[in-house]
């Protein structure tokens, strides 16, 4: 697994290379590109990396995931994966956070264990990327974009319980 | 959208701690949320040029077009009005095809660069396209083969098999693409539905 970057870099190289590309200058002009990519998404991200750490801060995400509890009980979802599932849309590194601890509670191959494991490898942090690819090119109406977004991160939140009941019990 | 969004994330929040009384830990998480992505964007700024930069070789190189004449019959049931060979289609194979590969870090300014290209076809503003909601959301829906960042957490935890989690990770992630690719594609023929009805009423009048 660790061989796939490296495989993939010098398989890049050589190919340039083969093509008689003056690669370090090719890597120097595109990595100036890179960095003010970063410049024009620095605005967007302050903004909602403050916002979503406010919205975990005042208790607002716990009081969801206690709302949600009793129905997901249910529907037959554990309601140790609510938390995880809503916070997974929205950031990436407080959803790992909660992943990390299912996993040192309950076991990575136990029933929970695997349905949020599941869950964090088939999503993507839906708010960051829709910030980071609308806000690199400055469209503000985004239309159905976070609705379609979401509805695929509800469909793998369901399909996580479904593959890890159906696969591994 | 993106502005009411933010908006609601402050109020809420703030409302939320005058019931909860969290209104020192709010106060202190506006400067740590701002500075954490201050941290998070320093992490980025790295591997963003590192790949920006290898993929500026790979497009001198040609092998971006390499790649994108295998991606491309599957991009072009989906952006049907993309033309081939363009600079949007290969963009758009490249962050699929590294997205595929579980490098999500090379798959954003693969990405970003596609919704450049995407925006140059598109006349609008500040209004997304209706192919850029898809490609957006066929982000959002991570299709990934090797989940290694996951199986790296679960072998640290004591996992007996890491990566058996793969074939539920494949079916659920295609899953969900497909729900999310297909609700993209049904209201953004919904609008263009609305907006045909407009025209045709505008012109009925004329008449």
């Amino acid at each position: 697994m660790e061989l796939i970057i490296p495989l993939i870099i010098v398989f890049f190289i050589i190919f340039a290379l083969i093509k008689k590309v003056k690669v370090f200058d090719a890597f120097l002009f595109g990595a100036k590109e890179g960095l003010y990519t970063v410049y024009t998404i620095a605005p967007t991200l302050v903004g909602l990396v403050a916002a979503v750490t406010m919205l975990s801060s005042s208790g607002v995400l716990d009081i969801l995931a206690q709302l949600i509890s009793p129905l997901a009980e249910k529907l037959g979802f554990p309601a140790e994966i609510v938390p995880v599932a809503v916070l997974r849309p929205i950031s990436g590194g407080g959803s790992t956070a909660l992943l990390v601890d299912i996993l040192e509670r309950f076991g990575p191959d136990s029933f929970v264990g695997r349905i949020v494991s599941v869950m964090a490898g088939a999503t993507e942090t839906t708010f960051y990327a829709v910030a980071v690819y609308f806000g690199s090119v400055g469209i503000k109406k985004i239309r159905h974009t976070l609705l379609c977004g979401l509805l695929a991160d509800f469909t793998a939140v369901v399909f996580s319980v479904l593959t890890v009941r159906l696969f591994y019990s | 959208m993106m502005n009411y969004i933010w908006a609601g994330m402050i109020v809420l929040s703030f409302i939320a701690a005058i019931f909860t009384g969290n209104i020192s830990e709010l106060s202190s998480s506006v400067v740590t949320g701002a500075s954490k992505a201050v941290e998070l964007l320093i992490s980025i700024l790295g591997i963003i040029c590192f790949w920006s930069g290898m993929m500026e070789v790979a497009k001198r190189s040609g092998l971006t077009d390499l790649l994108a004449r295998m991606f491309s019959p599957v991009l072009r049931l989906l952006f049907p009005h993309i033309p081939k060979g363009s600079p949007a289609m290969k963009s758009m194979s490249l962050n699929i095809s590294a997205n595929l590969l579980g490098i999500g870090n090379a798959a954003t300014p693969f990405g970003i660069e596609a919704m450049r290209e995407l925006k140059r076809l598109h006349e609008d503003d500040d209004t997304a396209s209706d192919d850029m909601v898809l490609f957006v959301v066929l982000n959002t829906a991570s299709l990934q083969l090797i989940p290694t960042t996951v199986a790296a957490y679960r072998q640290s935890y004591g996992s007996n098999s890491p990566f058996d989690i793969m074939p539920a990770v494949w079916v659920t992630s295609l899953t969900a693409l497909l729900i999310g690719v297909t609700a993209a594609r049904t209201l953004s023929s919904l609008r263009i539905g609305k907006r045909d009805r407009k025209l045709k009423a505008r012109a009925k009048a004329w008449n």
